[in-house]
C-alpha cells in the first residue's frame, strides 16, 4: 500500500511498484490507509510521514502496527531530520527513506523484504503442517513409539475397557486420557479429572462419590461426586498409585459393579463411566510390596499404556520446542520465532526428567529474558549452569576400594544433592522408584537434601 | 494502417530513433512508425530538479493517441524523474497504451566518459522494448538478458540482450492476442 496525499507522488511509485509485479493499493490519508488495512493485509506500506488535514505518517503507522503488528512499514519523507528518523524507528518503522531516492535502493529494499516475508510465511506454513502432522488431539509426536501408542488410542476410544497409563512425571499422561475420551463415542459426554495425590483420603472419597448432608463435620448439603458427574463418560484418576487401601477397595467395588454409595449414604447408585487412571510409580512393584490390592491393578490394567520419557524419544525435543515456542510468545506478546541451532542443541543433551512439562517451563523462561527473536544457548544457559540436567554423562571414577552398599550409599547421596532432595527426580535418574528410593534413604540414614 | 507510433519529443538523436523503430517491430511484432516531432509539455519540466517529470509527459501523450495506434511511445533527450526516485530511464503505463523513455542517461557522457554511439543505440533499444513491453501487460522479469528486467543503473541496461526471453515472449502473445485478432479483422485495437 502506498499511502501519499499528493496523487502523483502516490500514483507514480504505485505503477513502478506495479511494473515490478506487485499488487499495489493506494490510499490518500492516513485514516484511508487505516481503514483499507483493517480489511486487508499488506505486506508492505510506503507511508508518507507529513500527511495535511488529519494524522501524520507515523500516527498511521502506529494505528495500523495494532492490528498488524508484523507488516512492514517504510516511512517516506522529503524532509528529513535525526528526530523523525529515531521516533519512526522507535515506532517500528521497518526503514526511513528521504525521496526521491535511488531506483536501487527501493528495489533492493522491497526486495529484501519481500524475500524475508516469504520465508517467514513459508517457516510458519512448514511448522503448521509439521505439528498438523504430528499432533494427535494436541500430543505433539514424531516418535514411532508415540505413533503406536496414537494407533492404540484410536483402537480403543470406543471401548468400554479400563485403562492404565503409566508414565513419568511431565509425559502426558492426562493429554493420551483426553485423546482417548475424545476420540471414542463418548467425545459428547464429560470428562472428568481428579488427582487422587492432591487430597486427603476423606476428602478424596467424598471427592469421588459425593456425600450427603451432615455426612461429616461441614458436609452441609448433598454433594455428588466425580463419579456421578462423570456419568456416560470418562474419569481420569491420576496418580492411582497414592490412593489408601480403604479407597483401593471403594474403587474396586465400583469397577466391578458401576454402584457405590455416597459418603453417608443409604442409597446405592449406579454409573455408566469409563475409568482411565495413571500413574507415574511403578504399580506392579507395588503390588509386589504389598501396597497396592492386586485385584484392584488387575482391573485397572485392563489395557495398558506406557508413555515413553521424553529422553527416550529425542526426536520429539525440537518439534515439541518449537512448538511451544510459537505458543508461549504469542501469549506473552513477545516476538520470539525460532531457536537457534545452538540452542536447539543445549535443549536435545539435556535429560529431562520433568519431561515435556519441564521442556515446555524452560522455553517459557527463555522467552520471558531474551533479549532477541531467537533464542540461543546463552537462553538456556540457566540449564547448563545448573550443572544438574546434561545429558552427556560426565566422567564417573569408579571407586573400587568399597563395598556394593558403600557405592550405592554413595551414588543415591550424590543423586539426591543434585535434585536439592527432590525425590521424585532423583528415583527417575536412578531408575527405581519412589518407594525403594525412600527406603534405601531409610536404610543409609540419608539426608533429604 | 494500425501500428506502434514512435514520436520524438524534441530533437532525438536519429540513429537511436531509427534503431528504436525496428527493435519494436522485432520484439512486438506489429508494425511501426514515425510520427511528427513534439516538444515535452512546459509544466512537465521541475525547475529544482532540472528533469522533466515523466508522469506529467506520459498524461501528455495519452492525449495524442490516435485510432491508428496500438502503442505510442515518446522519446526524449530530456532526464526524467518520478516524485519518489532520483530518475528513471523511463516510464509507461502498465496496460496502457503510452510510454516514454529518456536516452539522457543511457549516454556515456552522462557519466563523464567519452560519447559510444553504438553503446546509446543499443541500450536505447533496449529500454524502448522495456517500457512498450509494459504496455502490453509485461512485468519486471527476473532473468537479467531479457529487456524486460528492471535496470536500476546502465550496467544492468547493458547486461539486457534486445530479445524478450522466451517466458516474456510467451506472455506477450498471450496478451497481445486479442489486438492482433482486431487488427486482422480490420476493426479498432487499442484498449
Amino acid at each position: 500500500m502506498v499511502v501519499d496525499d499528493e496523487e502523483v507522488m502516490r500514483e507514480s511509485l504505485a505503477a513502478w511498484l506495479r511494473e515490478d509485479g506487485y499488487c499495489v493499493d493506494t490510499a490518500v490519508s492516513g485514516i484511508e490507509a487505516i481503514a483499507s488495512a483493517r480489511k486487508q493485509e499488506y505486506a508492505i506500506y510506503f507511508i508518507d510521514l507529513k500527511m495535511p488535514g488529519g494524522i501524520d505518517g507515523i500516527e498511521t503507522m502506529m494505528e495500523i502496527r495494532k492490528t498488524h503488528p508484523e507488516a512492514s512499514i517504510i516511512i517516506v519523507t522529503a524532509y528529513a531530520t535525526v528526530d523523525t528518523a529515531i521516533t519512526a524507528m522507535k515506532e517500528g518503522a521497518q526503514e526511513y527513506i528521504v525521496k526521491p531516492c535511488n531506483p536501487e535502493e527501493i528495489s533492493l529494499l522491497v526486495g529484501r523484504i519481500i524475500k524475508v516475508k516469504n520465508l517467514q510465511r513459508e517457516n510458519t506454513i512448514l511448522r503448521k503442517k509439521l505439528t498438523r502432522q504430528y499432533s494427535f488431539h494436541d500430543i505433539i509426536s514424531k516418535s514411532p513409539k508415540m505413533m503406536d501408542i496414537f494407533e492404540l488410542v484410536k483402537d480403543i476410544a470406543s471401548l468400554r475397557s479400563t485403562v492404565l497409563i503409566q508414565g513419568e512425571s511431565g509425559t502426558g499422561k492426562e493429554l493420551i486420557a483426553r485423546a482417548i475420551h475424545y476420540s471414542g463415542e463418548r467425545a459428547s459426554k464429560p470428562f472428568i479429572g481428579v488427582s487422587c495425590a492432591a487430597l486427603a483420603e476423606t476428602l478424596l472419597e467424598s471427592e469421588l462419590f459425593g456425600h450427603e448432608k451432615g455426612s461429616f463435620t461441614g458436609a452441609t448439603s448433598q454433594r455428588r461426586g466425580k463419579f456421578e458427574m462423570a456419568d456416560g463418560g470418562t474419569i481420569f484418576l491420576d496418580e492411582i498409585g497414592d490412593i489408601s487401601t480403604k479407597l483401593q477397595m471403594d474403587l474396586l467395588r465400583v469397577l466391578q459393579e458401576r454402584k457405590f454409595y455416597r459418603v453417608g449414604g443409604m442409597e446405592e447408585i449406579e454409573v455408566d463411566v469409563r475409568v482411565i487412571a495413571a500413574t507415574n510409580n511403578n504399580l506392579e512393584q507395588a503390588v509386589r510390596d504389598g501396597k497396592f490390592r492386586d485385584d484392584l491393578f488387575y482391573r485397572l490394567n485392563v489395557i495398558n499404556i506406557h508413555i515413553p520419557p521424553l529422553r527416550e524419544r529425542r526426536e520429539d525435543i525440537p518439534l515439541l520446542a518449537h512448538h511451544f515456542v510459537e505458543r508461549i510468545s504469542h501469549e506473552l506478546g513477545k516476538e520470539v520465532s525460532g531457536i537457534s541451532e545452538g540452542g536447539l542443541k543445549v535443549l536435545m543433551n539435556q535429560n529431562w526428567p520433568g519431561n515435556v512439562r519441564e521442556l515446555e517451563n524452560v522455553i517459557e523462561r527463555a522467552i520471558v529474558t531474551c533479549k532477541a527473536r531467537i533464542l540461543t544457548e546463552e537462553d538456556f544457559a540457566f540449564l547448563t549452569n545448573n550443572g544438574n540436567h546434561s545429558h552427556e554423562k560426565k566422567n564417573w571414577s569408579v571407586p573400587t576400594n568399597m563395598t556394593l552398599e558403600e557405592a550405592e550409599n554413595r551414588i543415591i547421596a550424590a543423586t539426591l544433592q543434585r535434585t536439592h532432595g527432590n525425590i521424585k527426580e532423583a528415583a527417575s535418574i536412578l531408575d527405581i522408584d519412589r518407594s525403594t528410593l525412600y527406603d534405601k534413604i531409610k536404610k543409609y540414614k540419608l539426608p533429604r537434601e | 494502417m494500425k501500428a506502434i507510433s514512435i514520436v520524438a519529443l524534441g530533437e532525438v538523436d536519429e540513429e537511436s530513433l531509427s534503431a528504436v523503430e525496428t527493435g519494436l517491430w522485432q520484439s512486438f511484432g506489429f508494425d511501426v512508425r514515425r510520427t511528427g516531432l513534439r516538444s515535452e509539455p512546459s509544466d512537465a519540466y521541475d525547475a529544482q530538479r532540472g528533469q522533466y517529470s515523466s508522469v506529467l509527459i506520459l498524461r501528455d501523450l495519452v492525449g495524442y493517441v490516435s485510432q491508428e495506434d496500438v502503442r505510442l511511445v515518446g522519446v526524449t533527450e530530456k532526464d526524467l524523474f518520478i516524485p519518489m526516485l532520483s530518475f528513471v530511464f523511463g516510464q509507461a503505463q502498465l496496460n496502457g497504451v503510452a510510454a516514454v523513455i529518456s536516452l539522457a542517461r543511457l549516454r556515456q557522457e552522462f557519466y563523464g566518459l567519452p560519447p559510444n554511439q553504438p553503446v546509446l543505440v543499443s541500450r536505447s533499444v533496449k529500454e524502448a522494448v522495456h517500457e512498450v513491453g509494459h504496455t502490453f501487460g509485461l512485468t519486471h522479469c527476473t532473468d537479467a538478458t531479457c529487456p524486460m528486467s528492471l535496470s536500476n543503473n546502465v550496467r544492468q541496461v547493458d547486461m539486457k540482450g534486445e530479445d524478450l526471453c522466451r517466458n516474456c515472449s510467451i506472455i506477450l502473445e498471450e496478451n497481445t492476442k486479442h489486438i492482433r485478432a482486431r487488427i486482422q479483422a480490420g476493426t479498432e485495437v487499442r484498449k
